[in-house]
């Protein structure tokens, strides 16, 4: 089995080696039609890449024994993985990528038809094997585009993330953690953590929890905003929350949640008021001043 | 053994923990913070744990407990300088602390037992848990 494995393999190598060039120009041809995009890649660039993949196919045909998984594939992997990220990137479909592998079987199987049409037995045996090289290695395009693709999305959260979560000094001594979006468990983590943070480094004695962005406070969020309050108020500050819309106040009260213990306000400048006066500031109104000086002159 | 010093500054007793909390030694310093409150007929505590960064539900029981001994012997407890991470770990564990009252650092909280202080000797006023507005 093992020698015939050798013969085949070495033999398709051989055949690539062979109409190398023929294949070239055929596979290009091929991918001429409407997966050519010749509005996101160059012709240059398709030709190299093209030109790098028939000679480390015929390298790795020439193992003997070899299967897609194999070490002998390792730098025809690697370029697919190359050649995957690079097209998700520029904006490919996963079947444009993957068409990119699957439209070089045509000129494969011409070559093996023109080198073996003596032999009808070695013909049928070289093409399965070939089809089953191709298979993989298209398959694996796919994967390595979902894959780069997985990656991209995942960065962008992960950002997302991080920018979602400013926390603003309002005044001294008084933070302001505007949130925005629909609050999970992961992200509240970050949350809790950044304020309670923010609050030591700005040595804070009130913080301002703003959920004018949140578009739905449910039982697992108003859970995650009292361990909040009650985190900071374990350090030593006190937490206000704001932006309480009319229907979440409804639905807070419907489900049932206790949000006696917390103070609540309307909108962020009533926070910000009862946050001034907490820390003993007042605000005067400079005009009224003086025209009750002058009414009293 | 090893031992948590208390140390008194005018009517208020200090305790900075500053070494791991180990359960014995939790206990031990209950027992010497209410010995010295009596002793030193101390009105406030302050409790210093900003170099703590373990805690498990013991630690966080035991400073209860420790604000409510020190309540019946008429002394008001204040925990400063709780980390993060520590406050993370006790809100995670259910502890809320709800009679221990809090403060960011050791000024402000030195500052929140004079107030205490002085709203007690007018006729109980700042008996309320925490602060609220």
């Amino acid at each position: 089995m093992a020698t015939t494995l050798n013969q085949k393999t070495s033999g398709l190598s051989s055949i690539i080696a062979k109409h190398r060039d023929q294949i070239l120009a055929e596979w290009l041809r091929e991918m001429g039609g409407a997966t050519r995009r010749s509005d996101l890649i160059k012709e240059s660039e398709l030709q190299s890449q093209c030109n790098r993949f028939i000679a480390l196919l015929a390298d790795a045909t020439a193992q003997t024994g070899a299967t897609v998984q194999s070490a002998a594939y390792d730098p025809l992997r690697e370029l697919l993985a190359d050649i995957s990220r690079s097209r998700a990137l520029q904006g490919f479909t996963p079947r444009e990528t993957a068409v990119f592998v699957f439209s070089i079987k045509r000129p494969i199987f011409t070559a093996i038809r023109e080198e073996l049409s003596k032999d009808p037995t070695g013909m049928v045996e070289e093409m399965w094997n070939s089809t089953e090289l191709l298979d993989g290695l298209g398959l694996y395009t796919t994967d390595a585009y979902l894959k780069s693709r997985e990656e991209t999305i995942h960065r962008q959260q992960e950002e997302m993330l991080e920018l979602s979560t400013p926390v603003v000094k309002l005044w001294e001594g008084i933070l302001a953690l505007p949130l925005i979006g629909t609050l999970d468990s992961a992200r509240t983590q970050v949350v809790m953590e950044s304020l309670l943070e923010a609050i030591v480094r700005t040595n804070s004695q009130v913080a301002i929890i703003d959920i004018t962005g949140v578009p739905t406070v449910d039982t697992v969020v108003a859970q995650h905003l009292l361990k909040t309050v009650t985190a900071a108020r374990l350090m030593g500050a006190d937490c206000i929350i704001s932006g309480v819309r009319p229907q979440i106040a409804q639905t807070i009260v419907h489900l049932g949640i206790n949000l006696l213990d917390v103070t609540t306000k309307a909108t962020l400048s009533d926070a910000f008021a009862l946050a001034i006066k907490k820390s003993g500031f007042t605000f005067v109104r400079l005009e009224k001043k003086k025209n009750k000086e002058q009414e009293e002159n | 053994m090893e031992k948590i010093p208390i140390l008194r500054m005018g009517e208020f007793l200090l305790v900075t923990i500053q070494v791991d909390m180990h359960d014995r030694l939790a206990m031990t310093l209950q027992d010497d913070l209410t010995k010295r409150i009596s002793e030193t007929n101390a009105h406030g505590v302050l409790i210093d744990i900003s170099t703590l960064e373990i805690v498990d539900s013991f630690i966080g029981r035991m400073l209860g407990n420790i604000a409510a001994m020190s309540r019946v012997l008429d002394a008001r407890t204040v925990v400063v300088g709780m980390q993060p991470a520590v406050a993370i770990t006790l809100v995670e564990l259910g502890m809320s602390l709800p009679g221990v009252r809090t403060a960011l650092n050791v000024d402000a909280g030195m500052e929140l037992l004079r107030e205490s202080l002085n709203g007690h000797g007018e006729g109980g006023k700042g008996q309320s848990d925490g602060r609220r507005f």
